[in-house]
């Protein structure tokens, strides 16, 4: 499907064709099966004094893993069928990034504010920005969702979640 | 039959007002997050799964399983009204759901998709009644070697059924397994591909894995092709629902199809997106209309939903039976119920009778209550459609974020959440299938417990995998599947098969 919609979309200049990502995602996926490898001989891939070593099953593991990557990696770079599609266009590209940042920076606030706080913001944020809501709409909305999981998790559940190294709402006394 | 009076007992187990209420939560929760983009069976029922710790298992597997209910059921309104398939398995049901609508006729077309949902889950959970505890019977006799034939065909079949690269399905399932590796070994108590890190002792969790993968990739795909929701309204009234049900009777050939084929493919774990896909193609192939399927076929709606539920259903066989699930959503329940303190498995029917015939008397119930619910309020959940996606998105991501920390209290798999989410938006892109490493972290440590212990057994002789006809046949049946791919090259070179019009597009799960 979304190759459909790469064709739809062609006004915007493509960043990376498929079979690049593919490429580059094999050799990630190589160097990972080689450390599988290495840490399972490092653990014992032999026969241990009393059956199988700890890296015993990991080893074949790690070969499966190098070897299917390596089948990628040609059918990705020199076979006739690779798959020449854009894999994102810039305006994609830009979309998903746009979502990802603010996603990466909302669980780093997590760590300060705790879940409640850091996620009213990051709603009201996210709708004032991408959205284009005006900002009592977005800061109400943040803070009845908020209220609603508040209640769910503290209240009803009993289940806490996190407040943050800073506690800001550590006056409810939850 | 003793089934059919374990079947009462655990309809007696589940018929209090706490469980019918569950129910009803489950229903709802399900649908909405079927409906929802982002949130699908797996992750959904991952996210909610740490509410249920607090509860007994039986009343917990009831609303977890009516959770996986409604989204099946969900999936069906946004293929319909929106031409936007909600679940992967429910695309197919795009192709005659979404002309249907078009020509005003949205109201049937949804009809006959509940009502068909309703058949194949039906047929499916009938099936399980008679067939699981024969299952769970035989594989009492299994040792290790058995189980991990059983495993090592599970695996193989992904590669020998799923459609693409075969190499990017066993890449899938190694990395499964070697994220599975990470922490501390069960046997020997070593500590695996931790690199001295001490947050990394505790693994990484298959739960965070499907709320990244599959919530998280979910919104970036969503994010890139800038949804623009415009959908077609419905209205369900008693006379559309009375009509269409006077018409459906007269497609019950489709519907057993369907419904045999959706069994198949939810036992063996092909998944329901496969079984939609090729029961869509044989309805085509074999009905008179045909030629008209794809302009609003009542039939095209039967066949895909009717598959996808019984296989939906079909793959809770093998997780109870045997303690391997048959997709992701199935893994997820299988996650639970180690959580609850329960060993699925072959023992279960043995050891715990209440929860597991209450869990399927809750099959039955809960699908009646699922029709009766999504033929109620299925206006309610299109509006919710129309709620923009830049509200949708931030607030599904601080779900999943919730859902990731309340795993394990821990932070750290937030981040985690976060990168599998990259993975899941990556690999979806490059056709990846997504269920070959979610099975196989869930399954990495008990798969190779069985291999180890199948070793320790022969004291390292692979042959122990052909030690008698019955572990012989699965461990052969496995490799068959596991070359299939280049079994049926070499067979097509020898003799070209006619050209397939339909498998082309049948993705991988």
């Amino acid at each position: 499907m979304s190759d459909q919609h790469a064709s739809e979309s062609a006004g915007s200049p493509v960043v990376v064709n498929n079979n690049t990502v593919d490429a580059v995602v094999a050799v990630i996926l190589f160097v990972i099966g080689v450390v599988v490898i290495f840490e399972a001989r490092r653990l014992g891939a032999g026969w241990a004094d009393d059956g199988p070593g700890a890296g015993y099953f990991p080893f074949y593991i790690g070969i499966i893993l190098c070897i299917s990557s390596l089948g990628i990696f040609y059918q990705s770079t020199a076979s006739k069928a690779r798959d020449t599609d854009a894999f994102v266009d810039r305006e994609q590209l830009g979309r998903v990034v746009s979502v990802l940042v603010p996603a990466a920076v909302y669980i780093l606030g997590i760590k300060f504010l705790g879940i409640y706080v850091a996620s009213a913001i990051y709603i009201a944020l996210f709708m004032i920005v991408l959205g284009k809501y005006s900002y009592v709409k977005s800061v109400l909305l943040a803070i009845i969702v908020n209220t609603v999981f508040f209640m769910m998790f503290e209240v009803w559940f009993k289940v806490p979640l996190f407040k943050g190294t800073l506690e800001p709402l550590g006056f409810l006394g939850y | 039959m003793e089934e059919l009076s374990a079947l009462m007992q655990g309809f007696a187990v589940v018929l209090t007002p706490m469980n019918i209420g569950l129910m009803f939560v489950g229903i709802i929760l399900g649908v909405l997050i079927g409906v929802l983009p982002g949130l699908g069976g797996a992750n959904g029922v991952a996210i909610l799964l740490p509410l249920t710790f607090t509860m007994t298992p039986t009343s917990a597997i009831v609303m977890l399983s009516c959770i996986y209910w409604g989204a099946l059921f969900g999936g069906a309104i946004t293929s319909i009204l929106f031409n936007i398939p909600g679940e992967p398995w429910s695309v197919a049901t795009t192709f005659d759901g979404y002309p249907m609508a078009q020509k005003g006729k949205a109201g049937q077309a949804l009809t006959a998709a509940f009502t068909s949902s309703f058949v194949g889950a039906f047929v499916a959970v009938v099936m399980i009644t008679f067939l699981a505890p024969l299952v769970a019977k035989f594989a009492l006799k299994f040792g290790a070697p058995e189980f991990f034939a059983v495993y090592l065909l599970t695996f193989c079949s992904f590669v020998g059924m799923g459609k693409g690269s075969p190499f990017k399905i066993l890449v899938s399932m190694t990395l499964g397994f070697a994220l599975a590796a990470v922490g501390m070994d069960t046997v020997t108590g070593q500590l695996r591909l931790t690199f001295g890190q001490t947050e990394l002792m505790r693994g990484f969790d298959f739960l965070i894995a499907v709320i990244g993968l599959f919530g998280i990739g979910e919104i970036l795909t969503s994010m890139e092709e800038g949804l623009q929701f415009s959908g077609k309204s419905a209205r369900i009234n008693a006379k559309v629902v009375w009509e269409t049900w006077k018409e459906l009777p007269k497609y019950w050939v489709t519907s057993v199809r369907s419904s045999l084929v959706g069994i198949w493919m939810g036992i063996t774990p092909g998944g329901a997106t496969p079984a939609s896909f090729m029961s869509y193609g044989l309805a085509k192939k074999m009905s008179k209309r045909g030629a008209k399927f794809g302009t609003g076929e009542i039939e095209g709606v039967i066949a895909p939903e009717t598959a996808a539920h019984a296989a939906g259903t079909s793959a809770l066989l093998p997780m109870l039976a045997l303690g391997i699930p048959g997709s992701p959503t199935a893994a997820v329940l299988l996650g639970g119920l180690l959580i609850w303190g329960l060993q699925p498995g072959p023992l279960l029917f043995v050891e715990q009778k209440d929860f597991v015939w209450g869990l399927i008397a809750s099959m039955y119930l809960g699908n009646l209550v699922g029709l009766i619910v999504v033929l109620s309020t299925v206006p309610l959940f299109a509006s919710i459609l129309r709620i923009p996606f830049s509200i949708i998105a931030p607030v599904i991501i601080v779900i999943c974020a919730i859902g990731a920390y309340t795993v394990h209290s821990a932070m750290l798999d937030i981040w985690f959440m976060l990168g599998f989410g990259i993975v899941g938006y990556v690999f979806k892109k490059l056709n990846y299938p997504l269920a070959p490493l979610v099975l196989a972290l869930v399954l990495g440590d008990k798969a190779e417990d069985s291999f180890r212990q199948a070793m320790l057994v022969s004291q390292g002789d692979l042959m122990i995998m052909w030690a008698n006809p019955l572990v012989g046949s699965i461990t052969t049946l496995g490799l068959l599947m596991l070359f299939w791919p280049l079994i049926s090259k070499v067979l097509s070179v020898i003799r070209p098969p006619k050209p397939k019009e339909f498998s082309e597009e049948q993705p991988v799960d």
